[in-house]
């Protein structure tokens, strides 16, 4: 027994040292977007020094580089990531509902190409997708959540049929019963219900929408409207000498949401990737 | 299913498909399925703009199939999908076991280990370029130099990633092994390793299936990152010859698009072709899962 335990205690160690090493990255990150550039370059795992500390400069810098002010691309971030996720919420459930409850062939359709769309790559569909949005005027933070209500139903609608076709019609028999329609029925008896599931295709939403570089670049105007990936390698790409201190300033203020949603949220985060791994 | 619904259900939501399912199909048809099949369509098609196709049949598929590029890049993928598959998941399994034996501070190390997870794919490309580059400047070279470098230092990365992800799956997956079976083994006198090998890992044969699947196409899909870190640097060859030797397939394919404007049908028909990989991959798991399903 005290063998097993001395053991148990040394795993501890070990796995307490690569987490460590794990979280170094990030450390980095921070650690040099307060130093020069040229220390950055040659000696990126030292500490700032008295000589190569340069306080906020990179952040002040990094917020107006590049022509774009870097506070509309995490504007646009978060309008994009937050009205694309909650589009998706609520139509794919609505959907999904209707394809469980009708069940009719056409219902059926809809849901077999659903199936189907979670296997295609984007880059099948980007150039006529991007061009598709263009000439239906989706090419802006306000529309381009239709595009990704569009592209996304496919993992969403699976996943909220599977739930739905486990809740007993018996509750939404009484509810009909008792005289309520349809849209009351779903809004106050089947919505509450859904809400474990609502949770874990938000969280995948979030973080796929937040991250995505690929559809937006393509389908947003980048001289109007950029996000925070596409600014980002907008910084990195376009320019023969790349600011390192302020790439990195940038990194630091984009990794930032993502920590606190991360640890605000974990048990839900973790959950939902688990769920939409297991069924995706 | 349609069995069980009662007349009391269907009819009235019925009535209401232009509220509840209409939206979602139209944004459904614009953002999904028209530009699917005209994309389908256009890879027959020799054209800059979607206006002035002009049909020309298999053309495309031709000059995709002799493009050296896309070829190299077709294989340096496999290559990458192969090997990162086999060191993510062995190591997620690994942390995945430790994590599942009760030691001090699990919560913890799996938070830390999941967290790189929710980084996007441009930034992680920078974040580990600065690392690599800090490290190797000290050799004079650096990551773009060098296809290895590419290479492992995209594997590295991928790893960091994507191992908390795999994780998760695994613990679940430990977790659900049934607590009987453990104890019939302690009664019967099973050590460590043969309740490893006998019990658990035969148990976990539906969580080794995604994983090895996700991890197989999300090797095949990878573009964000690879864009980041190297984008396909170092190249070799110039002209129509140029190799780029650390370009994946989807980055190639991004590339047929909208590097080369006189003619998209080429980009087109690789789109088609890298579709029909990734489906098949994806379809060969369904069977997978299903065939096992059936034994069990």
């Amino acid at each position: 027994m005290k063998k097993e335990s001395r053991k148990k205690l040394v795993m501890s160690i070990i796995m307490a040292f690569i987490s460590v090493i794990y979280l170094t990255p990030i450390f980095l990150v921070l650690m040099n977007s307060f130093k020069t550039n040229d220390s950055i370059n040659m000696d990126t795992f030292a500490f700032p020094s008295e000589e190569t500390f340069v306080g906020w400069a990179n952040y002040i810098k990094g917020m107006t580089f590049g022509n774009y002010p870097f506070a509309n691309s995490v504007a646009y971030s978060f309008i994009i990531t937050v009205a694309s996720t909650g589009l998706i919420l609520i139509c794919c459930s609505m959907a999904a509902w209707y394809i469980a409850r009708v069940g009719d062939k056409v219902c059926n359709l809809v849901y077999y190409l659903c199936v189907f769309s979670m296997v295609v790559p984007f880059q099948m569909v980007m150039f006529t997708l991007s061009r598709t949005a263009d000439s239906l005027g989706l090419n802006t933070p306000w529309t381009i959540p239709i595009i990704y209500l569009g592209f996304g139903a496919g993992l969403a609608i699976f996943m909220f049929v599977g739930f739905v076709k486990s809740i007993p019609l018996e509750i939404e028999e009484a509810a009909a019963i008792d005289g309520c329609g349809p849209v009351r029925t779903f809004f106050f008896v089947v919505l509450p219900m859904l809400k474990p599931t609502l949770i874990s295709v938000g969280v995948l939403e979030i973080m796929w929408v937040w991250n995505d570089y690929l559809l937006p670049y393509l389908v947003l105007d980048r001289n109007k409207h950029m996000t925070i990936p596409i600014h980002i390698q907008y910084l990195r790409g376009s320019y023969g000498t790349v600011d390192l201190g302020a790439t990195m300033a940038l990194i630091l203020l984009s990794i930032i949401p993502v920590i606190v949603f991360y640890l605000l949220a974990q048990k839900h985060i973790i959950r939902g990737v688990a769920a939409g791994a297991v069924k995706g | 299913m349609t069995a069980l619904n009662s007349k009391l259900i269907r009819r009235p939501i019925q009535r209401y498909v232009w509220l509840f399912l209409l939206p979602t199909f139209a944004a459904f048809c614009v953002g999904f399925l028209y530009p699917f099949f005209k994309g389908f369509y256009l890879s027959f098609c020799k054209f800059r703009i979607t206006k002035d196709a002009t049909f020309v049949g298999l053309e495309n598929y031709k000059i995709a199939f002799s493009d050296s590029s896309f070829l190299y890049s077709f294989a340096y993928t496999a290559v990458f999908a192969v090997v990162s598959l086999l060191i993510i998941n062995v190591f997620a399994f690994i942390v995945a076991y430790i994590l599942t034996q009760n030691i001090k501070g699990a919560n913890i190390f799996r938070t830390v280990f999941f967290m790189p997870n929710l980084i996007g794919g441009i930034v992680l490309g920078y974040i580990w370029l600065m690392i690599f580059d800090g490290f190797l400047t000290r050799y004079n070279t650096a990551v773009v130099l060098e296809t290895k470098y590419g290479f492992w230092g995209l594997i590295i990365l991928l790893c960091w990633q994507q191992i908390g992800y795999m994780m998760i799956i695994y613990i679940a997956g430990l977790q659900a092994i049934p607590e009987d079976m453990m104890e019939a083994a302690d009664i019967d006198g099973a050590t460590k390793w043969q309740k490893l090998w006998k019990i658990t890992i035969p148990n976990m044969m539906p969580s080794f299936t995604i994983c090895t699947f996700l991890s197989l196409t999300n090797g095949f899909k990878l573009y964000d990152q690879n864009l980041a870190l190297t984008n396909g640097r170092p190249f070799t060859g110039t002209g129509a010859d140029q190799i780029k030797t650390t370009q994946m397939l989807a980055h190639n394919i991004v590339e047929a698009f909208y590097a080369s404007a006189r003619n998209r049908g080429p980009g087109q028909a690789k789109a088609v072709v890298f579709f029909i990989l990734v489906a098949g991959i994806s379809v060969a798991q369904l069977r997978f899962t299903r065939s096992r399903e059936v034994q069990q």
